[in-house]
């Protein structure tokens, strides 16, 4: 939602990144501010993913240019850890398996650790178990996976709607949700979108990376920024996306029209 | 390899100081005139200095093993000094007698020696360089008919079953070093837990070398009577030196009818430095022998130092209705190498095993795992279940798995699990997108790892050896 009052969570600035000395990002800028939800699409190899990675602060990647603030925080002065616990949250298009630590075990220990940061009581692992299990209600998920391995023999479905728990816990000022849909059938698509529905308020903030405009069906972005070839190249409001998707991007190569709207 | 992973793994060795302090040390070299010098200043009884002998006469036939997989340069046997023992050699009426510089050496290590001080209830025997230089608790087991004390002294206390069972487990030619340990072994612990005897404490033997230029080969020996039970421990560190040390150890377990001996190892030898320079040549062979029916014998061991590790803690499953099992964690990095596994031979009806081995490798180091299930024509519906796990940080490592299995029985059952796993960039970088540091993921992921092996260890042990591990990688992942 677009609100009054809102205030700034990430300016991004002429943003370059490369990866082995091949740049993919080059010159990015993007506003966002409480309360909005931003969506942005491009074909395969446009440079959404890694401008998720960049902002997460990925290290395989070099910033070679541009600027990121992030609420009062430079955040390229800040390791990924100092990211996440600062309010910055990316689900991931592939959620890492790690055998044999019992998810329980990484949830809790990412909870306090933002915890701690913001100042607040940690929680034992009892308290925590109940506090965990009235999120898990929000995405329908069945009480075993606690005592599973992180993402270990986990469905596609599973792993996403792991994401959004994690993001249901952490409470992010901004959460970054890439590909979140890629692997989901229907029925879980809508379990995921009510969740992340469910998390979002006039004080957070979301970006939505995504091929599809199915799930902006479910989750409606205030923006929609079209990426080709590391840039934002076309910015709009939800019907852009509705465009896209009975257009396809052609068009907008052959026809490149002013960014129009949110950037500074 | 990032920096953050770089300096996690790749801390100091905290055991590599050396103890100033007086030694007889025996001149340099092995031979027969040697072998009748370690004999004589332990007093020994003619028929140890036979068993030395025909130990020695075996040994020079035989030529080092070359099947494992691992590399060092040929060791020069005649530049290693096979006697050192801390001045002066006084029999100790009490632990108050000790050389205070010694004592001074294991507080720094942790190794409770005063018997009030050691909370944990745990009885020790100190071995120091060649000697054992101390036995806690001596008193309050002997009042339920335990033995533990030195091999050294056993030798002298109760002669009848040291003959009666030094090299019946693992015989003088067995190999090539056990060949070399029979020879010349120094000392070591011994325990004898008589009939239906369940040994009221953990007793525990702390290996330490000190001296420059010695090598060390302890001998020990645990024997379990009818109905009787025992946990036992070792633990092992030695000093930073730019040189290579040898350590040969034997240890023979044996078990009567219904027994249990669980013997758990952390492993904590110099390992050399990042370059590979110096660290401890581990060369062991540690079998147990399940003699008796329903009997159990449980290796657990946790190897974390050495420059190189030769060892296969084994169990020969005789019994009908015995157990053996394995649980092991190798960690090597820098350029540590380790051969590692257990070799299971079942004869016995109905005999069973367990082998689960868990393999870290990080920097440029190399680990194996290989092992042996042998199932005899007489073992009756054996089982063997047997799981290797390997995990690599970076991509400098390397980790093997030679398991061999021989099944002459058509009623066994042989199970084999073998996975590979890394910690990679992608899964740092995931718990650090949670607010989770390296160290903290590291420690995560190698404790998850090994948790089944852990859960076997008694519970002080098992803290020892988590701590151990997050420290030997801190830095290393990557």
């Amino acid at each position: 939602m677009i609100i009054a009052n809102s205030h700034t969570i990430l300016s991004v600035q002429g943003l370059r990144a490369s990866i082995n000395g091949t740049e993919i990002l080059k010159g990015i800028d993007l506003t966002v501010k409480s309360g909005e939800i931003h969506a942005i699409m491009g074909l395969n190899g446009s440079g959404k993913s890694t401008f998720a990675k960049v902002l997460a602060g990925h290290s395989a990647y070099e910033v070679t240019g541009g600027s990121i603030q992030f609420a009062d925080k430079n955040l390229l002065e800040l390791p990924p850890e100092e990211r996440a616990r600062a309010g910055l949250f990316l689900a991931f298009q592939y959620p890492i398996e790690i055998p044999g630590v019992a998810n329980t075990q990484f949830l809790r220990l990412a909870y306090n650790t933002v915890q701690t940061q913001r100042g607040k009581e940690e929680l034992d692992p009892l308290e925590f178990d109940d506090f965990v299990r009235e999120k898990m209600k929000l995405l329908e998920m069945k009480p075993d996976f606690l005592d599973r391995s992180v993402n270990e023999g986990f469905s596609g479905g599973e792993k996403k709607r792991n994401e959004i728990l994690q993001m249901a816990l952490l409470e992010p000022k901004l959460s970054i949700l890439d590909e979140t849909d890629s692997g989901l059938d229907i029925d879980a698509l809508k379990i995921v979108a009510n969740g992340v529905n469910r998390i979002t308020n006039k004080d957070n903030a979301t970006i939505l990376v995504t091929h599809y405009q199915r799930l902006l069906d479910y989750i409606v972005p205030d923006f929609v920024h079209v990426m080709q070839a590391g840039r934002i190249v076309m910015t709009g409001g939800k019907e852009l996306a509705l465009e896209l998707e009975t257009r396809g991007y052609d068009w907008i190569t052959a026809n490149k029209q002013p960014v129009a709207g949110v950037n500074a | 390899m990032s920096a953050v992973l770089q300096s996690l793994v790749n801390q100091p060795y905290k055991h590599g100081f050396v103890t100033d302090i007086e030694s007889d040390i025996a001149p340099k070299g092995l031979n027969e005139e040697i072998i009748r010098l370690i004999s004589a200043k332990k007093n020994e009884p003619e028929w140890l200095l036979s068993f030395r002998l025909k130990a020695y006469e075996k040994w020079l036939t035989m030529t080092a093993p070359e099947w494992q997989n691992v590399h060092y340069p040929k060791i020069d046997f005649q530049d290693i000094s096979y006697y050192s023992a801390p001045k002066p050699k006084k029999k100790l009426a009490s632990m108050d007698e000790v050389d205070p510089e010694l004592l001074r050496t294991f507080e720094k290590l942790g190794v409770p020696m005063h018997e009030r001080a050691a909370l944990a209830g745990v009885a020790v025997d100190v071995i120091f360089d060649s000697v054992s230089v101390a036995t806690t608790y001596k008193q309050k087991l002997a009042e339920v008919g335990i033995i533990f004390c030195s091999i050294s002294e056993a030798v002298h206390t109760h002669p009848e079953l040291i003959q009666k069972y030094l090299g019946s487990v693992v015989p003088v030619g067995d190999n090539y070093f056990a060949a070399l340990n029979s020879a010349v072994f120094t000392d070591g612990s011994f325990c004898f837990i008589p009939k239906g005897v369940k040994c009221p404490m953990d007793l525990s033997t702390y290996f330490r070398i000190n001296t420059e230029g010695s090598g060390q080969f302890e001998r020990t020996l645990i024997i379990a009577e009818e109905g009787a039970s025992v946990s036992y421990l070792e633990g092992c560190t030695a000093p930073r030196f730019d040189t290579n040390q040898l350590h040969a150890a034997v240890v023979e377990l044996i078990a009567l009818d219904n027994t249990d001996i669980k013997y758990s190892t952390v492993q904590n030898w110099y390992a050399g430095d990042e370059n590979g320079v110096g660290g401890i040549y581990n060369f062991v062979t540690k079998r147990g022998l399940a003699k008796g029916v329903n009997s159990r014998i449980s290796w657990t061991q946790v190897e974390t130092g050495s420059a190189i590790t030769w060892k296969y803690p084994s169990c020969i499953l005789r019994g009908d209705n015995s157990v053996g099992e394995f649980y092991s964690v190798a960690v090597t990095n820098n350029y540590q190498q380790a051969d590692t596994g257990t070799k299971m031979i079942h004869i016995g009806k109905n005999t069973r095993s367990t082998i689960v081995s868990k393999g870290i490798t990080a920097g440029h180091s190399n680990s194996s795992y290989r092992g042996l299930v042998r199932i005899a024509p007489t073992a009756e519906g054996a089982r063997n279940y047997s799981q290797c796990d390997s995990m690599l940080i970076g991509d400098q490592c390397g980790a093997h798995t030679f398991p061999y299995i021989q099944v002459h029985n058509n009623s066994a059952k042989v199970e084999h699990e073998a996975s590979t796993s890394k910690i990679g960039e992608d899964q740092l970088f995931y718990f650090s997108q949670r607010g989770i540091d390296a160290e903290e993921a590291v420690s995560m992921i190698i404790n998850g790892f090994c948790k089944d092996v852990f859960q076997q260890l008694p519970m002080e042990f098992a803290v020892e050896a988590t701590k151990l591990l997050s420290f030997k990688l801190e830095g290393s992942v990557g």
